[in-house]
């Protein structure tokens, strides 16, 4: 899998090194943001870094499931964070139809699953054990799931299969589906008042982390082909009887006219690769401190030099 | 339906004629659902036959209108060109380097400006909200958010108001044109707002030019429709004159007709600038910049208090935009004396021209008059938020008894049984009430709107919209219809209730949906609690208006007969208000429709969440099928409480 990636990355390099002094299209790169802050900051981290080079760069909000269709067509240029979990399939079915490639992974890796906040551990001491939270499943339910607890996952549009393993694993809880993240913080938020239990659906690098610490719930670990294979996993009869991969990619994707069209930027955008610690301090600027994401992104460039400098000076 | 109120008995015996039916319609639906353990799977749910794939068709159409027709490169032409318009304004309000790269103007000339133009419209106090407005914006710090949300309507409004003038002039032409285009625009005006995306994102793209195109279809009908009615109204005399002057036909249209419509013109200016300022944080969900995407962000880190101060900015552009429209509307031209000097009739163009020369200037020695950064602008989100935590804490014991009460024993049961219903049940009972409004033609008619939904093969979603819709109006009709009939008792009263109304509609919907959640939760009393805000609304305009505008004769009659107060408001005035109230209701439940869709960011399985789906993958069939769902739903009720009225009115001789 990882060979494969890199492959056609390498190939562009290589197509993009003999073009090497040709410079950059003064046509302004595109840079897609979506509805959660990190990726706005490091849209406008990677935005502001092209623009110390002489590029012009313009920001454009769109849907993060849709976008791979806009950097497809070349409407935008490229997507600096493509979640494994969320937006593989998307991403994939994008490279399928062509226009767009994988331009590298960053350093950081991600996780999605079950996931409480802190206080919930007091009422069910077990955690993070995915049979203690089962057997505390009570002290989870709400009105409308009865004497089940309540999971609270992510917008059916996330595709996250949680009904399916909460079958093959025979848990006593009730899939509800939140209809955006907000609504998931939401719930947290007002749990929080009388440190009420929930478990919900989350991921890192978030800053959700920062304003509620919690932990992800420790479910059979990922093993290749839970998810299609029924024998592999703790249920031989189903799929999905097990977590999700504890150390999902996090990609770069461009469009395939990028590294005609500004080789310099496109060069940089290879070599460009966050870790999880730097992605939550750019959405901690903006979540905590209430920075506007270009100042976030403008503080967060000037305390870092030392990390984006090597990009830009090695790329020239 | 022929029957005239000139003679009692046919209307009498048509109208008895009509309830037999109905209630033989009535009794079937009931048996039919009292012996659904009888019937066929046929009659229970619609079989597949039945269900026909409609969104394969758009789809295959839509595929056939991009790629064989080549639409792409008409509407993508098209788009270039609104962008262009959009850089021009862009550049001016907010400086994004594009041609003719003179800005960004100082937001103290801007302010400037729009305190000039509300003068010269309707005098100081005009001149004081106008400015005032820039002011707040700007101290507040949400100067760039802000220009960015008007550089689209700016351009979106204009360009909407245009087609509307051409479409509608086009549609007064030619009665043929005008029976296809009716319909049409009742769909449109009835389709939620999530449907009209996905052919934008197919067509367009994404980024602020969509955001411009969505605006601009979704703002163009009611311009339209108030052209068209506007060049109707003209009378035949105005007409005869200007024949008698020797008016050319594009004379007598340019010169005569539309300046004598002019007032309906001005209204439909006014109610497209109402619809682009509703679409200001939709459209950022297909990349419209400025102040609804900044909103959309803030609510995901649950920042309310500043999400309502972006919410206020938003009602005072509304409120400014509205007023500045209507005294436009309502300016006679001015007349001076012939000699005036050129300086005393244009002094306002001379004041507002060295005012914004002088301020321009100082702009560019004191910054902070230039542009007010994020840092040194003030909030109010710390008392906001703290207002906003008071109130869920207050609040909190009582939701939660009232969440648990609402789901175990009322909406659960409410859905399990409108689940459970077979769908020939409903068919027919909506036939029953059909014929019991307007007779066959009406019974048809809800036939066949529910029926197309049955065949959409998303009913038992439609069920659950139907009945959160249906719970929803109740609910608001409980609260609005006390609040109504208190606020018509008095002038002063009704003013006060009918502001809070439209700064309630004004306020974007989004920023409801987080509190309450924080107060009942991820579940369907969150979702009917944030359409009854909206359900509320015009249910409460509508008594108002209807109680107050009940004739003063009436009660006067009813007084002098020695009616209390409670006899004169049971027996007279609700009775002669009752058309007007069910106004309300109609735009009641449309407004509920367009909510409980957007309610599906907190999380529903009814067609809103349906449409988030498709929304996301950008499937056109899809979306439009299920918006045609629910724009039927609202098509049936308004054409029920339609005729209904129409008949009402007739009857209490309101209308001949």
């Amino acid at each position: 899998m990882p060979n494969k990636a890199i492959l056609p990355a390498a190939a562009l390099a290589l197509a993009s090194m003999s073009a090497a002094h040709a410079a950059d299209s003064s046509d302004p790169i595109i840079i897609p943001t979506h509805n959660w802050s990190s990726q706005i900051v490091m849209s406008h981290v990677v935005g502001q870094i092209f623009e110390s080079m002489g590029n012009s760069v313009e920001y454009v909000s769109t849907d993060s499931q849709a976008v791979y269709e806009s950097v497809r067509l070349g409407d935008v240029t490229l997507e600096l964070e493509v979640w494994e979990g969320a937006f593989g399939p998307a991403f994939e079915a994008a490279l399928e139809k062509g226009g767009l490639h994988d331009a590298g992974d960053h350093n950081a890796v991600t996780r999605e699953d079950w996931w409480y906040p802190a206080w919930t551990k007091d009422a069910c001491p077990g955690l993070p054990d995915w049979q203690a939270l089962n057997d505390c499943a009570e002290l989870f339910a709400t009105p409308e799931t009865g004497d089940k607890g309540r999971f609270l996952g992510g917008p059916v549009d996330w595709l996250k299969h949680d009904q399916e393993r909460v079958e093959a694993l025979g848990m006593d809880f009730v899939v509800v589906n939140a209809g955006s993240a907000s609504a998931l913080w939401a719930e947290v938020a007002a749990a929080e008042r009388d440190k009420r239990p929930v478990v919900i659906f989350n991921w890192t690098p978030n800053f959700v982390e920062a304003l509620y610490p919690g932990e992800f719930v420790e479910f059979p670990e990922y093993v290749e082909g839970c998810k299609d294979d029924p024998s592999v996993g703790p249920n031989p009869n189903a799929t999905y009887d097990c977590g999700n991969p504890a150390n999902g990619y996090l990609k770069k994707a461009a469009w395939d006219g990028m590294p005609d069209k500004w080789p310099n930027a496109y060069a940089v955008l290879q070599k460009i690769s966050f870790t999880n610690p730097q992605i939550a301090e750019m959405a901690k600027l903006v979540d905590i401190d209430e920075f506007e994401p270009e100042d976030a992104a403008a503080e967060w460039l000037e305390q870092n030099e030392d990390v984006w400098k090597p990009w830009v000076e090695g790329g020239a | 339906m022929t029957a005239t109120a000139t003679n009692t008995t046919p209307l009498a015996t048509g109208a008895d004629a009509r309830m037999r039916v109905a209630q033989v319609l009535l009794a079937s639906a009931l048996l039919l659902a009292a012996g659904k353990g009888l019937l066929p799977q046929v009659l229970i749910r619609p079989p597949d036959w039945l269900v026909w794939p409609f969104a394969d068709w758009i789809n295959a159409f839509f595929a056939f209108l991009r790629d064989d027709l080549g639409l792409i490169h008409v509407t993508r032409a098209f788009a270039d060109g609104v962008e262009w318009l959009l850089d021009v304004t862009a550049n001016l309000l907010y400086g994004k380097n594009r041609w003719p790269r003179i800005g960004p103007i100082p937001w103290t000339v801007i302010a400037i400006t729009a305190a000039a133009i509300g003068y010269y419209l309707n005098g100081w106090r005009l001149a004081l909200l106008a400015g005032l407005t820039f002011v707040w914006v700007a101290v507040m710090g949400q100067w760039e958010w802000t220009m960015e949300t008007l550089s689209v309507i700016l351009v979106a409004a204009p360009v909407s108001v245009l087609l509307g003038l051409l479409t509608g002039t086009l549609a007064w032409k030619s009665p043929t044109f005008r029976k296809i285009l009716n319909p049409l625009l009742n769909v449109a005006q009835s389709l939620p707002h999530f449907a009209y995306m996905i052919p934008v994102v197919v067509f367009i793209g994404v980024g602020p030019k969509a955001g411009a195109i969505v605006t601009i279809i979704f703002s163009v009908p009611p311009m339209i429709r108030m052209t068209l009615l506007g060049l109707q109204k003209v009378p035949p005399e105005v007409i005869e004159a200007g024949h008698m002057a020797g008016a050319t036909r594009w004379q007598l249209l340019r010169h005569v007709r539309l300046p004598t419509a002019r007032s309906d013109l001005l209204v439909g200016v006014n109610q497209v600038i109402m619809q682009c300022l509703a679409m200001v944080v939709l459209a950022s969900f297909i990349g419209m910049p400025g102040l609804g995407q900044k909103l959309l962000q803030l609510l995901q880190g649950l920042k309310i208090g500043r999400s309502i101060e972006i919410g206020i900015t938003i009602v005072l552009l509304a409120v400014m935009l509205d007023r500045c429209s209507k005294a436009w509307a309502t300016k006679q031209p001015e007349h001076l004396e012939k000699g005036t000097s050129w300086l005393i009739r244009h002094r306002i163009l001379v004041i507002w021209a060295s005012l914004a020369t002088l301020f321009w200037a100082l702009s560019l020695v004191f910054p902070l008059l230039h542009e007010i950064g994020r840092r040194e602008a003030f909030s109010l989100s710390d008392p906001l938020d703290a207002i906003m935590d008071w109130i869920i804490v207050t609040l909190d014991p009582i939701t939660q008894w009232l969440r648990w009460f609402l789901i175990v024993w009322v909406l659960i049961p409410l859905r399990d049984g409108m689940l459970w219903l077979p769908f020939s049940a409903v068919l027919v009972f909506l036939m029953a009430v059909g014929w019991a409004v307007g007779g066959r033609r009406s019974a048809l008619i809800c036939l066949a709107y529910f029926g197309l939904i049955a065949m959409s093969g998303w009913w038992d979603r439609a069920m659950i919209t139907v009945y959160t819709v249906t719970f929803a109006v109740f609910l608001a009709t409980l609260i609005g219809f006390p609040l109504g009939i208190w606020g018509s008792r008095s002038e002063g009263r009704a003013r006060a209730v009918l502001l809070v109304c439209d700064t309630l509609q004004t306020f974007p919907s989004f920023i409801y949906l987080i509190p309450v959640i924080m107060l009942f939760g991820v579940n369907d009393v969150a979702v009917v609690g944030a359409v009854v805000l909206f359900a509320a609304v015009p249910l409460i305009r509508y008594t108002i208006e209807g109680l107050r505008g009940v004739p003063e004769a009436q009660i006067e009659a009813a007084n002098m007969s020695g009616a209390s107060r409670k006899q004169t408001l049971w027996s007279v005035r609700l009775p002669l208000a009752l058309p007007t109230i069910m106004v309300g209701v109609n735009q009641s439940v449309m407004f509920s429709l367009f909510m409980v869709i957007i309610a599906a960011f907190i999380g529903t399985q009814d067609l809103g969440q349906e449409m988030q789906r498709a929304l996301s993958s950008s499937d056109v069939g899809k979306g439009l099928v299920l918006g045609l769902a629910v724009a039927f739903m609202g098509l049936m009720v308004d054409h029920l409480v339609t005729v209904w009225a129409r008949r009402r009115r007739k009857a209490l001789g309101l209308e001949a």
